[in-house]
């Protein structure tokens, strides 16, 4: 029954106006396969990826910054070299690329959860809920996003001793970054919700007396939840962005728990030395994964917008 | 228990804050904006009739009908549902339960997120009235049959129905809490002329057959003759004429009740000159004073200017006029 029901499910997303729009659009298949390599690559870097960069036992500084297997000096066992301390560059993008997803995915949903929660609680609420909610987004969102997470990060960092900081540095970007984009989904569900609490349906569901709360979750979070789908993919690019940025700039990621933008940050240093593959690969996945992304959501964004099919 | 009364609503008052935000208003020194919406309106509805409620846009039917249910609170006067005061009575389960609402726009009266099934079957689960899954279904597959649908219907969702499906939808979740007194708002304004039939038929064969009692509002005469056991005019928040249906019909006392009446298309006046209602509405916010229909009526004098009417009983009908009052029919 359950399996009949799934196989349905399968049948009618494949029969899908979405679908259909997805596999008309090259632009979509092509990023959609991109991501998905990426993300392949990421989660299973455990089981694929050739070396093991955390495994500091296998490490050789004679392997350091040897050049990519296609140019003179370079090894196969190292397909795109390996980085100051002999770490093999095409595992640590792999690793990289999983932490940058985890916490980038991560600081998104938390950033949907707490701007969605605000966002509908601002328009179904009204009045001086709504003002006071809307100006703390509007004041926040005079500032960019990369100064907010920058200054979260900073305030936790002076709070707590350092080793337990560097323990629970990934959390704290994810708290970081996540609180930075919360405006722009609180602001896109509240004004969903302005519009969808005064229709009739909900004024149904008050005849019988609903409370608030299950009215606001079951019968006004279905229709406002289509943008923040679209929302959430763009923010996506933005978050992994943001986490190299903060990585980059020294304040995000070890160099025991390289991201992308650590690496990047590393492979700055011999940028100028001539050892350019150690921060112009992790740059290119960075680029690709988050552009990628964005295609995705531009893409997602004109399928669900009616007046464009 | 024939003579009994389901709703009440004695000198029921609705004004509406229309001012500018706070700092605006401070900032240019603008007053408090007021917008009277229903002016001290008094009506009983007994138990298995219809009181219908007609009147140009604006002139305050959606707030009476809003507040009859509750989801506005007057601003004075009381509303009395089967003698309790309505506050008190919603706070009951066992009496809200038996009031609900059929809107008028039979797209934006259902979530579209969900399928009719449990569109239907949401007031039976807020009420806690079936005890099984099993239940619940059988009774939305009985209520769908009820209001002329299948019980498959249950399974889709609301964009696959017309205008008038998706109204028996809206009827069949007003029915689901086994109500005794439903209100109407305008339930056919929005549906093509020979659906408005079916919909209208539907509802009177379910009031005989549940005694059901309904307020029902609407702007389409019409509609309101074959509806209505008792009918109310409204011009400008206030009932101008209250009294049988068919007595007004027949014998329209107010003047304003007389235009609109004059107004009805018939065929049988094609070709011959008609009485116009002339002018706008004046605004609610700053209605004229006396009685407010004084810049539209062929009858007003200097006292309609200054004075507000009080309701006069005449016949079985209620009527607020001075020149209905004093014997004025002419200009």
């Amino acid at each position: 029954m359950s399996e009949a029901r799934a196989a349905g499910r399968l049948a009618r997303a494949l029969d899908s106006d979405l679908f259909y729009s997805f596999r008309r659009s090259p632009v979509a298949v092509f990023s959609a396969a991109m991501a998905l390599l990426l993300v392949l690559g990421a989660v299973l870097a455990p089981l694929i990826a050739p070396h093991d960069p955390f495994d500091l036992v296998s490490l050789n500084l004679m392997d350091s910054l040897l050049p990519p297997a296609f140019l003179d000096g370079g090894e196969w066992t190292f397909p795109l070299g390996t980085d100051n301390q002999g770490r093999d560059m095409l595992s640590g993008i792999m690793y990289g690329a999983r932490i940058s997803l985890t916490v980038g995915v991560s600081a998104v949903l938390f950033a949907v959860i707490v701007g969605t929660v605000l966002g509908l609680l601002a328009g179904y609420a009204g009045e001086a809920i709504d003002a006071l909610l809307m100006r703390i987004a509007d004041v926040q969102l005079t500032f960019p996003a990369i100064l907010i997470a920058l200054l979260v990060d900073g305030v936790i960092r002076a709070a707590v001793p350092r080793d337990v900081h560097e323990q629970i540095e990934v959390y704290v970007l994810i708290f970081a970054i996540g609180i930075s984009r919360w405006p722009q989904f609180a602001r896109t569900v509240r004004g969903s919700t302005l519009v969808e609490r005064n229709k009739d349906y909900v004024m149904a569901a008050r005849v019988i007396g609903l409370s608030s709360v299950r009215i606001m979750l079951s019968h006004i979070l279905p229709n406002v939840i289509g943008p923040v789908l679209v929302i959430f993919t763009l923010t996506l690019g933005l978050a992994i962005l943001d986490e190299a940025t903060l990585s980059f700039l020294g304040v995000g990621l070890p160099p025991t728990q390289p991201s992308l933008g650590t690496l990047i940050r590393i492979g700055n240093d011999f940028l100028f030395s001539g050892e350019w593959w150690v921060t112009i690969f992790p740059g290119l996945a960075l680029v690709a994964m988050v552009l990628s992304i964005n295609l995705l959501g531009d893409w997602l964004r004109d399928a669900l917008n009616p007046r464009l099919r | 228990m024939a003579d009994e009364t389901v709703l009440e609503a004695a000198g029921v008052s609705r004004v509406f804050d229309v001012s500018s935000p706070w700092l605006q208003r401070t900032l240019a020194r603008e007053p408090h904006r007021l917008l009277r919406a229903v002016d001290d309106v008094s009506f009983t509805i007994p138990r298995g009739t219809t009181l219908a409620l007609v009147g140009e846009s604006g002139c305050g039917k959606s707030t009476i009908a809003r507040m009859s249910v509750g989801l506005l609170a007057p601003s004075a006067g009381d509303i009395l549902f089967e003698g309790q005061p309505l506050s008190a009575a919603r706070a009951q389960p066992g009496l809200r339960r038996r009031m609900n609402m059929i809107f008028q726009d039979p797209y934006a009266s259902l979530n579209p997120r969900w399928r009719v099934r449990d569109i239907v079957a949401e007031p039976i689960r807020a009420f806690a009235m079936a005890k099984s899954r099993a239940e619940i279904i059988e009774r939305v597959g009985a209520l769908l049959a009820r209001v002329g649908l299948s019980a498959q219907d249950g399974e889709k969702y609301p964009h696959e129905f017309s205008g008038g499906q998706r109204q028996r939808v809206s009827i069949a979740r007003a029915l689901s809490s086994d109500p005794d007194f439903l209100v109407c708002d305008e339930p056919t304004s929005a549906l093509d002329v020979s659906v408005q039939a079916q919909i209208l038929n539907l509802m009177k064969d379910l009031q005989r057959r549940y005694g059901l009692t309904y307020l029902f509002i609407s702007h389409n005469l019409a509609v309101v003759r074959h509806m209505a056991d008792r009918l109310g005019v409204m011009y400008l928040g206030r009932i101008v004429e209250l009294g049988p249906a068919e007595e007004i019909f027949r014998a329209p006392r107010h003047p304003y009740t007389r235009l609109l009446l004059d107004a009805i298309p018939d065929l049988a006046m094609i070709g011959r000159a008609r009485a116009q209602v002339g002018g706008e509405v004046p605004s609610p916010i700053d209605p004229p004073p006396g009685c407010t229909f004084h810049p539209r009526c062929p009858l007003a004098n200097a006292r309609c200017r200054a004075e507000k009417p009080a309701v006069t009983l005449i016949g079985a009908s209620q009527v607020a006029c001075h020149a209905v009052a004093e014997g004025r029919t002419e200009p």
